[in-house]
C-alpha cells in the first residue's frame, strides 16, 4: 500500500482547498521556476526516467511521447492539448483532479507545454462536466492572476491555457478525434499517419495527453524520477488513481502504487466484494473498453493491477476504471449494456464499427434471453475480429474487446442460457431465419 | 525512387506514392469504395486494406504513403502483400459489414450492372450473409430534382460530402448522426445549388444517389455507349451518350484530363429530354403567315424561287452556337458560290476578329493551364455559369494554394474568393493603379481570362486591346505561357473562326443582316438573334426555338448526338463528336442539307459524302485534320491587339450568360432545364432556408 507521504493527489476527495491558497499548502507551484531552468531536454529526460506511461488507457511512454515532438520551434506553433473527455465507463479520476486538484494539471501544463516548445495549451473537457469545467477555469483564473502562467508569467515561459468544453461525444476522447472537434468539426478521428506530433491541431505539432498524465508530472520533476521510478514494478512505475465501482462495499477513488493485487485494492480501500472475495465473478480491470478478467486461481486472484499484469490476463489496465461484477450479475446483460454503449458512440466513419457494433448488439441482446444459436457465438467471436484492427481508431479495438472477454470466459453461461431457452421454446420460436 | 516488394514483385515507386498507387504500379488490383483520384482521402470504407509485412495490422492503402513506410532494419525493401490471407479475410469482413445493412433491391436498384457494391461482393466477398437481424432503413432525403436518393443503399462512403465541399464548392451535402444512424443529407432537405451535382451520380458506388429523370429508364447492359464531345458550353467536355435503339437515354462524363478530368455540368447531363422534345421533323413552309409541313422538295423550290429575284449581295447566313465545322465550312461554301460576303457565326456581336490572329480569340493558356497558373483575372465574366467545370479548376487551382484572384465585372459566388476590383472597363484600364497589380506582377504565370461577354457589345474591340494591354502590361506573354485567355461559350465560335466565318470587305454582320440589310437570310441553327420584318429566311435546325418560329422555309436538321462533326474548344482543341442516334423524322444531318440545298440553287457544293467534305475541309484548314490537338497560336498576336486602342465605354462588364439552364435550343426544350432554372432562381431570390419550404 502507498504510503501517505507518496501521495501525489492529496485533495482527491475535496477535503481541502482546492484553490490556489490550498494548492500551495499542499506543494503546487513550489519551485516550477527552477523546473522550468532546467530546460526541454532535462525535463524529457526525467520525465523519460521516471517511466511514467501514458494514463488515459494506451500505456505510452510519456517522455518517448513528448520526444515526438519537433526539436526546433518552425514556422508552426507547437500545442499542448490535454485530454479531459473523460468518457469511459467505470472511470472518474481526471474528473475529481479538475475539481480538487487543478492546479497541479494547470502547473503540469505549464511544465509539458515548456518540455514541448508549446506556448498554448487547450484543455478539453468533457461536454457533462460543467462544474469541473468552472472549477479548472477558476483555477485557471487564480493561476492567471498571481501571474503563474499567461504572458510574461513568473516562470519565464509564455504559457496560455484554454478551456474548452465538448459537446458530450465519448469518441472525442480519441485524441484526432478530439482535434477535429477543438477545431470546430465534426467529431471523427482523422488518418494516422500522420501523426498529432508532427500534424495536429490546426495542422501544427501537437500532443494530446490524459488529464492524469499532466498532474502527476510536477512531482515527478519535483521529488525526482527515482521517487516516482521506485514505486511499483519495472516499466509499470508510479502512483496511479483507481476507479474502484461496482459491486464492493464502498465504491471509491484511490490512488495507490502500481502493480498491487487486484484484491488487496479492493479489500484495503473498498471494503472488498460484496458478499466477500469468493462472491467474485468478474471484474473489469480498465473501463468498460477492456475484456473482463473472470475470478480465479489464476485470474482475477493474481491479477496486478498495472499494464503488464493486466496483459497478462489478456486484458489491460486502460483507464484503471476497477468494474466489480458480484455472482449476482447478467454477466451476458452487461456485456450487453456495454455493447450498447458502443453502438451508441460510435461515430459512423468507417465501416468494421459503423456496421460491426449493431451487429454485436443485436446478436448479444438476443443471446441475453438465449434467443440464439450455439454457432453463433463463434460467428460473434469472428465478428469481433473483423473489428477489431480494421478501423481508423481504437474505438472498433475497444468494442471488441469487451465481446471478447465475455466469449472467452462465459462461453458455457451463454450455451446454458441458449439450452434453456429451446427448451421453454415452442418448436418455431427458437429459430430465426436470415433477413434478406 | 523507393523499392518495394508487392505480392512477390519488385517495384520502383516514386516516395509520393500511397500504397495503393504502388500496388497498382505492380500490377494489383485495390477494391476501393471511398477513395477517388479527383477527391480527398478519407480512408473509412476500409476495402483497401493490405499487408504490410512487419506491421501487425493491415493497413489502409489509400491513406498510407510510401513515405510513411518504416524502413526494415536491414535496409532490404518493404514487402507488402495484397493476396495474403489477412488481406482476404479483411476484404470479406468489411464486405460483409458493407452488406449488413445494403438492401438486397439490386433487380430495382439502378445502379444495377454499374455498381461497385455488386461487382466487388461479386469479387471478394463470401456467398451469404451470416446476419440474421432486421437491416436499417432509412428515409430518403430530398436533395433536388436531378439527384434521387435511397438512402438505404448509402454505404457511407463520404464521396459525395467531398465532391460538393471540395470540387464544386458548395458544402450543401453532409452526414448528420453516428455510428449505424449517420445519415447523408443536405441538413434542411433543400436542393442543391450546384450546376455540377449531378456529379454525385457518379461518384456514388452504389446506387444511393441515382440520376432522377433516368429513374427506371433503362439498364445499362441495354445499352449502346458512344464517345462523343458536348457543346452545351465551349469547354467540349468528353461525354459518353448512351441510346437505347433510336433514344438517347443519358449522357455521362468521359474522363479527359485535359478539359474535363471526371466531370460534366447538369446541363451537358440533362439535357437529353431536350433532344426529344420541340423537335423538327420535317420541313415548314409559311403560308399566308402559318407554318405548314411540307417536302423537301417543296421547301427548296420556295427557297431557290426567292433567291432567282435576290441578288447575292442580298444573301446572308448566320451560324448558330452548337454548328459543327462540316456544315460551316459547306455554309460558307454555299455563301461564296451565291456571291454572297454575308456570313457570321458571332450571335453575339462579339468582337472576334479572325485577321487579328488566333491568339486574340483562344484559351490560350489551356485549361489544363489554369492549374499552372499563380494568379487569375477575370474580365467580364462569371466562369461558374459559362463553364461549371472550367470553374472547378480554377477553383482546384484555388484550393491548392496561394492563387490570388481578381475579378472586373459581375459581383458573383464562384465558389472562391476573390478581390472584386471593379464593375466596368475604367477599372481595368486603371488596373495597374491597384492593390491587384502586385499579385499580378508578382505571379510567374499570370492568367487573364477575358469572358465572351465582356466582347460582345460595341466597344469590344477596345475592352479586347485593354485586357491584352493588362496581359503584355503584367507579363502573362512570356516564352512557354501564353495567360491571355478567352473563355468562349458557344462551342461552334473558335470553330467557326478559324474557318473565317465573319463577314468579309463590304460584308454584313449579325446585327447589319438580323436588322434586315439581307432580302434572304440563312439561319444555321442560330437562335439567339431577332430578326427584323422584312428579309425571307431559311432556318436549318433543330428544334421550334425563336429562329423557327420567324422562319419562312424550315429544314429540319440534326441535333449534336445525330451527326458526327468536328468542334473546336475554347482553347482550340479540335475534337470530333460521334453520331450515337438518328435524327427524327425526314430531319437530315446539317451538311447533307446544305449540300442537297445548293443542289437545287444550282450552285452544288463539290461534295457528295461527309468524308469529300471532310477532305475539302481539312485542305482549306489543316489544323482541322489533328484531332485532339491543339494548334499553337502566335502570342505576338496578342501584342498587336493591345496596340489596338479605342475608347471603352463607361457600361458594366457583365457575363454573357444570364441563365445558366436556357442557353441553347436543346436547353431551352427541356422540362427538367427548366425545372432547375425555377429553383436556381427562386434560390437567387430568397436565402437556402426559404427556398427549402
Amino acid at each position: 500500500m502507498l504510503a501517505d507521504k507518496d501521495r501525489i493527489f492529496k485533495n482527491l476527495y475535496g477535503l481541502h482547498d482546492s484553490g490556489l491558497k490550498g494548492a500551495r499548502a499542499r506543494g503546487a507551484w513550489d519551485g516550477t521556476k527552477a523546473i522550468l531552468a532546467k530546460g526541454r531536454d532535462a525535463i524529457v529526460n526525467d520525465v523519460k526516467a521516471s517511466g511514467l506511461r501514458g494514463r488515459g488507457g494506451a500505456g505510452f511512454p510519456t517522455g518517448l511521447k513528448w520526444s515526438f515532438m519537433p526539436k526546433q520551434l518552425g514556422e508552426r506553433p507547437h500545442y499542448l492539448v490535454v485530454n479531459a473527455d473523460e468518457s469511459e465507463p467505470g472511470t472518474c479520476k481526471d474528473r475529481e483532479i479538475m475539481r480538487n486538484d487543478p492546479h497541479l494539471l494547470i502547473e503540469g501544463c505549464l511544465i509539458a507545454g515548456c518540455a514541448m516548445g508549446a506556448n498554448a495549451g487547450y484543455i478539453y473537457v468533457r461536454g457533462e462536466f460543467i462544474r469541473e469545467r468552472e472549477r479548472l477555469q477558476a483555477a485557471i483564473d487564480e493561476a492567471y492572476e498571481a501571474k503563474l502562467i499567461g504572458k510574461n508569467n513568473v516562470h519565464g515561459w509564455d504559457f496560455d491555457l484554454y478551456v474548452h468544453h465538448g459537446a458530450g461525444a465519448y469518441i472525442c476522447g480519441e485524441e484526432t478525434a478530439l482535434l477535429e472537434s477543438l477545431e470546430g468539426k465534426k467529431g471523427q478521428p482523422r488518418l494516422k499517419p500522420p501523426f498529432p506530433a508532427n500534424v495536429g491541431l490546426y495542422g501544427c505539432p501537437t500532443t494530446v495527453q490524459n488529464v492524469e498524465s499532466i498532474a502527476v508530472v510536477p512531482d515527478i520533476m519535483r521529488r525526482g524520477a527515482t521517487w516516482f521510478a521506485g514505486i511499483g514494478r519495472p516499466n509499470n512505475t508510479g502512483t496511479k488513481l483507481f476507479c474502484i465501482s461496482g459491486h464492493v462495499v464502498k465504491p471509491c477513488n484511490v490512488e495507490d502504487a502500481m502493480g498491487i493485487p487486484l484484491r488487496e485494492l479492493l479489500e484495503t480501500h473498498a471494503g472488498g466484494v460484496r458478499g466477500g472475495w469468493d462472491n467474485l465473478l468478474a471484474v473489469i480491470p480498465g473501463g468498460s473498453s477492456m475484456p473482463l478478467v473472470p475470478a480465479g486461481a489464476d485470474q482475477a486472484d493474481t491479477l496486478l493491477m498495472d499494464f503488464d499484469g493486466c496483459r497478462d490476463k489478456k486484458s489491460a489496465l486502460g483507464t484503471a476504471g476497477v468494474v466489480v461484477m458480484d455472482k449476482s450479475t447478467d454477466i451476458i446483460r452487461a456485456m450487453t449494456r456495454i455493447s450498447y454503449f458502443y453502438k451508441h458512440e460510435s461515430c459512423g466513419q468507417c465501416t468494421p464499427c459503423r456496421e460491426g457494433m449493431g451487429w454485436m448488439w443485436r446478436v448479444l441482446t438476443r443471446m441475453t434471453e438465449g434467443r440464439a444459436q450455439k454457432r453463433e457465438i463463434d460467428m460473434l467471436w469472428e465478428v469481433t475480429t473483423q473489428i477489431e484492427g480494421h478501423t481508423i481508431c481504437a474505438f472498433g479495438d475497444g468494442a471488441a474487446w469487451p465481446v471478447q472477454g465475455l466469449l472467452r470466459h462465459f462461453r458455457p453461461e451463454i450455451e446454458r442460457r441458449i439450452d434453456q431457452y429451446t427448451r421453454n421454446a415452442d418448436a418455431h420460436g427458437a429459430v430465426r431465419e436470415a433477413a434478406e | 525512387m523507393a523499392k518495394l516488394i508487392i505480392d512477390g514483385k519488385e517495384v520502383d515507386v516514386p516516395p509520393e506514392y500511397t500504397l495503393l498507387q504502388a500496388c497498382e504500379a505492380a500490377g494489383a488490383e485495390i477494391p476501393r469504395f471511398c477513395f477517388h483520384e479527383q477527391l480527398s482521402i478519407a480512408g473509412n470504407c476500409r476495402m483497401c486494406l493490405i499487408e504490410v509485412v512487419g506491421i501487425p495490422k493491415p493497413q489502409a492503402s489509400c491513406a498510407m504513403g510510401v513515405k510513411d513506410l518504416m524502413p526494415n532494419k536491414d535496409g532490404s525493401p518493404k514487402v507488402l502483400s495484397t493476396k495474403s490471407p489477412m488481406v482476404k479475410k479483411a476484404r470479406e469482413g468489411v464486405m460483409e459489414f458493407l452488406l449488413v445493412n445494403h438492401p438486397l433491391d439490386c433487380p430495382i436498384c439502378d445502379q444495377g450492372g454499374e455498381c461497385d457494391l455488386q461487382d466487388q461482393a461479386m469479387a471478394y466477398g463470401s456467398d451469404a450473409s451470416r446476419y440474421a437481424e432486421n437491416k436499417r432503413a432509412v428515409e430518403d432525403k430530398y436533395i433536388g430534382p436531378l439527384v434521387k436518393t435511397i438512402m438505404t443503399r448509402c454505404i457511407h462512403c463520404t464521396r459525395c460530402i467531398r465532391f460538393s465541399t471540395e470540387v464544386a464548392g458548395v458544402p450543401e451535402l453532409g452526414a448528420i448522426g453516428r455510428g449505424e444512424d449517420m445519415e447523408i443529407t443536405t441538413y434542411l432537405e433543400h436542393a442543391m445549388t450546384s450546376e455540377l451535382q449531378s456529379n454525385v451520380v457518379d461518384l456514388c458506388p452504389v446506387g444511393a444517389l441515382t440520376s432522377k429523370p433516368y429513374a427506371f429508364a433503362a439498364r445499362p447492359w441495354e445499352l449502346n455507349k458512344t464517345q462523343s464531345v458536348d457543346v452545351m458550353d465551349a469547354l467540349g467536355s468528353a461525354i459518353r451518350i448512351d441510346t437505347r435503339g433510336r433514344e438517347v437515354m443519358r449522357i455521362l462524363p468521359r474522363n479527359n484530363d485535359d478539359v474535363n478530368e471526371e466531370w460534366i455540368s447538369d446541363k451537358t447531363r440533362h439535357v437529353v429530354d431536350g433532344l426529344r422534345t420541340q423537335r423538327l421533323d420535317q420541313p415548314y413552309l409559311r403560308e399566308n403567315g402559318r407554318l405548314r409541313s411540307a417536302s423537301w422538295k417543296e421547301a427548296f423550290a420556295a427557297i431557290a424561287g426567292k433567291l432567282k429575284s435576290t441578288s447575292g449581295k442580298k444573301v446572308g447566313a448566320i451560324v448558330g452556337d452548337l454548328a459543327g465545322a462540316e456544315e460551316m465550312y459547306a455554309l460558307k461554301d454555299l455563301m461564296t458560290r451565291l456571291g454572297s460576303a454575308n456570313i457570321d457565326a458571332r450571335q453575339d456581336g462579339a468582337a472576334f476578329d479572325p485577321k487579328r490572329g488566333r491568339a486574340s480569340y483562344l484559351f490560350n493558356a489551356t485549361i489544363a493551364g489554369i492549374e499552372h497558373a499563380d494568379a487569375l483575372l477575370i474580365v467580364g465574366s462569371n466562369p461558374r455559369r459559362e463553364a461549371p467545370v472550367l470553374n472547378a479548376r480554377i477553383r482546384k487551382r484555388w484550393r491548392a494554394g496561394p492563387f490570388p484572384i481578381g475579378v472586373i465585372g459581375d459581383k458573383a459566388d464562384l465558389t472562391y474568393s476573390y478581390d472584386y476590383l471593379g464593375a466596368g472597363a475604367d477599372t481595368l484600364a486603371g488596373l495597374a493603379q491597384t492593390k491587384f497589380a502586385e499579385a499580378l506582377k508578382a505571379a510567374k504565370n499570370p492568367l487573364i481570362l477575358v469572358g465572351a461577354g465582356a466582347l460582345a457589345r460595341k466597344d469590344g474591340a477596345a475592352i479586347a486591346s485593354l485586357a491584352a494591354r493588362a496581359a503584355v502590361e503584367f507579363g502573362a506573354i512570356t516564352d512557354g505561357w501564353n495567360g491571355f485567355s478567352v473563355l468562349h461559350t458557344a462551342a461552334s465560335r473558335v470553330g467557326a473562326l478559324d474557318l473565317g466565318l465573319t463577314p468579309s470587305a463590304g460584308g454584313l454582320d449579325v446585327a447589319q443582316m438580323a436588322a434586315g440589310g439581307v432580302e434572304l437570310l440563312f439561319l444555321l441553327g442560330a437562335d439567339e438573334v431577332e430578326v427584323a420584318p422584312g428579309p425571307f429566311v431559311v432556318y436549318i435546325g433543330t428544334h421550334g426555338d425563336r429562329g423557327a418560329h420567324r422562319a419562312d422555309v424550315i429544314l429540319p436538321g440534326a441535333a449534336y448526338p445525330e451527326k458526327s462533326a468536328i468542334y473546336v474548344n475554347t482553347e482550340g482543341r479540335v475534337q470530333m463528336a460521334s453520331r450515337a442516334a438518328f435524327p427524327p423524322g425526314d430531319a437530315r444531318e446539317d451538311w447533307a442539307i446544305l449540300r442537297a440545298l445548293s443542289d437545287a440553287l444550282g450552285h452544288t457544293l463539290p461534295y457528295d459524302s461527309l468524308s469529300a467534305l471532310r477532305q475539302a475541309l481539312f485542305a482549306a484548314h489543316p489544323h482541322m485534320m489533328h484531332i485532339d490537338q491543339i494548334a499553337p497560336a502566335d502570342a505576338a498576336d496578342i501584342g498587336k491587339l493591345a496596340k489596338l486602342g479605342g475608347t471603352p465605354d463607361k457600361a458594366q462588364l457583365a457575363s454573357s450568360v444570364a441563365d445558366f439552364y436556357f442557353t441553347n435550343p436543346i436547353a431551352r426544350a427541356s422540362a427538367i432545364m427548366a425545372e432547375c432554372s425555377a429553383l436556381a432562381n427562386a434560390a437567387a431570390k430568397h436565402s437556402p432556408l426559404t427556398a427549402a419550404e
